[in-house]
């Protein structure tokens, strides 16, 4: 019997991933729970596994986009046993499968093929609006004699010239396009600014100096900035919800919680793990989350879940070196902080003398349809006083 | 005085065709022929008992000339003309009955009489009087007489009579090298008839491939048929039983003569004249786009409106005129209309010949793949002919498709298909053909456009 390999449901609003790559070969003898294929959505890596022992038949390449209960192999489990090892090591036709190549004729289907042409982007001049051959012999990208088929959006033209010496096309990854699409979206869908402050870190570092062993033997946890940072914003969110909350339809949906994005840098790009419920979580418990999502992004295995339901984000491009920048909201959410680079730099302490101290440039960019400079910018100071005093924590939260 | 939707005048298959169409789609339909038996010329006195009597003359002839080749020896083979008629008659009975109960299940009223327009709305039987808000002309064709060989009925004929020959006539001459001639050509040939073809023309099939004209000429004479090509026939007297022909420089006594050179539109008391619908210098019944006569609510299709005397053509107009009436969109590609002629091999067409498309400016390509290098038309022992496509050079959109061989009459549906799609040759080409099959010659041609040709 043939058991369909499917494109399992990874969460709402995913409705689509690319195949990222095969760990097991067409063909192949599997194993019941054989890790089959990778596959990459914009949210996360999914992993499909096999329900059964068989042989894989591979139906959807590497690199092939498939949506949701897409089959994207089978397994014969009949032949499982009987199948002569030449057969097993045969490998897989040369031809890529195209999708919807039933729909076309012959010559139309080895034209889109070998062009890689999307059919169901040319107009279609034959009976009942099919493809003719000279409809995608036209459509080839080379000869731009014909105007393009169909009004196009507001977006580059997608038929560009082949690459010149020296340049390289790669295909954006699934997981860089939906990066790509949010931030433009971002930047044309809210209304965004970013606001500055320096935080004197010199009391948390020596908080960090005189704990960090007590910490770790109790917590069985390093003590890091971004616990901190963390607390710090949360509290801060706590009196100015505006930053924490979304702007739907003429609607404001307010937050009585804090679900702390933490973003998080990866082989394959961005990806922004969320701390549920920060507030009701210790700095320990905060940390130790921390670590388990740096050691789950490490390996790529940062889920769907992980991801969900954010309410405000905390990016630090300090470690790459950043001293300043302007971070891009994670629509819905109205605000974003950019931690940066610690710096000793000369200040002016209480008493005017002129002194060193390991300073930070803090940036937040918020929704200004939401907030007013008023709460982005006492946000930020709240922050600030936070950092530079962390008895506050104890006497303020 | 009967009122109907539709009153279609002509039982032939245009007219019956349309009949059935719009009683399906619900209308209220009346069928009127001046033959009792329903069907028209085609198959009357046309199609059927054509081939009926090709494919009898076909197998005597095989089993005089073509058996031994196949290592059966026929002893003794004679010829029961009687017998062959006899079953032709069947044949055509059986078909006409079951027209006639066609007719009854769609609850068609049928009228047998010759039907004459009082106005566009009212339709004269004998003494009935008939009205409908749409009528359909579709009374068809009849052959063409010449001037210089009028019909007598006994020796100069139609085709109508050359079916009916009791016997075999020693000498036959039949004016006229298009596809009734041809036919009625190979089947008294075939029983014995020494035949001669005189067409006026400098080639035979004039609206067809001229490569595929020459090759079923050449073919025909090597069968046994003389033909004279561009050769006027200028004088015909009957004399003794027989009728002494005069044509180009020769003189000759033909037992019979057939004359074959042409239909025209049929339209004699048909009333037009009642209704202000002219026709033209041709005798045709002048329409629109859809099938629209000049008088409000008259139609007419099939070979009363001319372009090619086709039954299949007349059918389809039928059914797009039907429906077009029953407030459908029904419409006819000219473009893709087959046409045959049952000779042995058998020509057949579809679409443009080369010389068509280049004189519409179209740049072509030409392929050709003869049966000669076809398994299955080897093995049947009937390799003469090819398979000829014409494809448009920078599109491969496949224009036409010509054939001459066994069976072409069958093959050459794949290629209407092909075209009504507006197939590439290379679609055809990388189609799955069954093999053995005399359909792979049409799939090779095909590839021969890419010149991809794997057999040759």
């Amino acid at each position: 019997m043939k058991i369909d390999i499917v494109v399992p449901s990874v969460g709402e609003s995913v409705r689509e991933g690319m195949i990222h790559k095969w760990l097991k070969q067409d063909g192949e003898q599997v194993n019941t729970d054989d890790v089959l294929v990778e596959l990459e959505t914009d949210k996360a890596t999914v992993e499909v596994v096999a329900e059964s022992r068989g042989i894989l038949k591979i139906i959807k390449q590497a690199g092939e986009t498939v949506t949701i209960g897409e089959v994207l192999a089978t397994i014969d489990d009949d032949h499982a046993a009987a199948l002569p090892a030449a057969e097993k090591s045969r490998k897989q036709s040369p031809e890529k499968a195209t999708p919807s190549a039933a729909k076309l004729s012959p010559a139309v289907r080895r034209i889109v093929t070998e062009k890689q042409l999307d059919p169901s982007q040319i107009q279609g001049s034959g009976k009942d609006g099919r493809l003719l051959k000279q409809d995608v012999l036209a459509a080839e990208p080379s000869p731009p004699e014909s105007p393009p088929p169909e009004p196009s959006p507001p977006e580059p033209p997608e038929p560009s010239p082949p690459p010149s010496a020296g340049e390289r096309r790669v295909p954006m990854s699934m997981l860089r396009r939906r990066i790509a699409e949010r931030l433009v979206a971002a930047q044309n869908e809210t209304a965004m600014l970013t606001t500055f402050n320096e935080i004197n870190l010199r009391e948390i570092i020596a908080c960090r100096q005189r704990y960090k062993d007590i910490f770790m033997r109790k917590h069985d946890t390093n003590l890091g900035f971004m616990g901190f940072f963390c607390l710090a914003c949360t509290q801060a969110l706590q009196e100015f919800p505006e930053l924490n909350a979304f702007v739907a339809a003429n609607d404001v949906v307010y937050h009585d919680y804090v679900n702390m994005g933490i973003a998080v840098s990866t082989p394959r790009g961005l990806v922004v793990p969320v701390i549920k419920h920060i507030e009701r979580l210790a700095l320990h418990a905060i940390e130790a989350q921390i670590a388990a999502f740096a050691a789950k992004a490490r390996e790529g295995k940062i889920s769907v879940d992980d991801m969900q339901g954010g309410t405000f984000t905390i990016s630090n491009g300090g470690v790459f070196g950043s001293l300043l920048s302007t971070p891009i909201l994670n629509p819905p959410q109205s605000g974003i902080l950019g931690m940066h680079k610690i710096v000793s730099r000369p200040i002016v302490a209480a008493d005017d003398q002129i002194v060193a101290a390991p300073m930070m440039y803090v940036a937040l960019s918020y929704d200004h349809r939401i907030a007013d400079g008023k709460q982005a910018v006492g946000f930020l100071v709240r922050v600030k006083e936070l950092l530079e005093d962390p008895t506050r924590f104890v006497l303020e939260a | 005085m009967s009122s109907f939707d539709v009153i279609v005048i002509g039982a032939g298959p245009g007219g019956y065709v349309c009949a059935i169409r719009a009683a399906q789609l619900g209308l209220k339909v009346c069928c009127i022929d001046s033959r009792a038996a329903l069907g028209g010329t085609c198959l009357n006195v046309g199609c059927i008992p054509s081939k009926a009597l090709l494919e009898s003359s076909h197998l005597y002839h095989l089993a005089q000339h073509g058996f031994a080749a196949h290592g059966i020896d026929c002893v003794e083979v004679n010829l029961n003309l009687a017998h062959m008629l006899r079953r032709k008659e069947r044949v055509v009975q059986k078909l006409t009955k079951g027209i006639a109960y066609l007719m009854q299940k769609n609850n068609i009223t049928s009228v047998h009489g010759h039907a004459s327009f009082i106005a566009p709305d009212k339709i004269q039987v004998a003494d009935r009087e008939l009205t409908a808000a749409h009528i359909v002309i579709a009374t068809g064709s009849a052959p063409v007489a010449i001037d210089c060989a009028p019909f007598d009925d006994i020796h100069i004929v139609a085709s109508t009579a050359a079916l009916e020959f009791t016997t075999v006539p020693p000498s036959l001459a039949v004016i006229g090298g298009g596809v009734i001639g041809l036919e009625m050509a190979s089947i008294w040939s075939r029983l014995g008839s020494a035949v001669t073809i005189i067409e006026a023309q400098p080639r035979l099939l004039s609206d067809m491939d001229a490569d595929c004209a020459k090759t079923i000429g050449n073919i025909m004479r090597k069968q046994g048929t003389t033909i004279h090509l561009d050769t006027m026939l200028t004088a015909a007297t009957v004399r003794k039983n027989q009728v002494e022909l005069t044509y180009g420089k020769h003189s000759q006594a033909f037992d019979k003569v057939l004359v074959a050179v042409g239909r025209q539109a049929y339209t004699e008391g048909l009333g037009l004249d009642k209704i202000d619908v002219p026709c033209n210098s041709r005798g045709e019944i002048e329409v629109d786009t859809c099938w629209r006569t000049a008088a409000d609510g008259v139609y007419a299709i099939g070979d009363v409106i001319g372009g090619a005397m086709l039954a299949h053509k007349a059918e389809e107009e039928g059914v797009a005129v039907a429906e077009n009436i029953a407030g459908h969109a029904g419409h006819v590609n000219y473009d893709a209309v087959p046409a045959v002629v049952y000779t042995f091999p058998e020509v057949a067409a579809v679409g443009m010949t080369a010389a068509q498309a280049q004189a519409q400016g179209l740049q072509v390509k030409e392929s050709k793949f003869p049966f000669s290098a076809n398994g299955r038309a080897l093995a049947a022992g009937s390799s003469e002919g090819f398979v000829k496509i014409i494809a448009e050079a920078t599109s491969d959109e496949l224009l036409g498709a010509h054939i001459v061989g066994a069976q072409a009459s069958e093959l050459i549906a794949e290629l209407a298909l092909a075209r009504e799609y507006r197939a590439s040759a290379e679609d055809v080409a990388r189609t799955v053909h069954a093999h053995p099959t005399l359909a792979e010659a049409t799939k090779e041609a095909a590839l021969g456009i890419a010149g991809r040709v794997v057999h040759r």
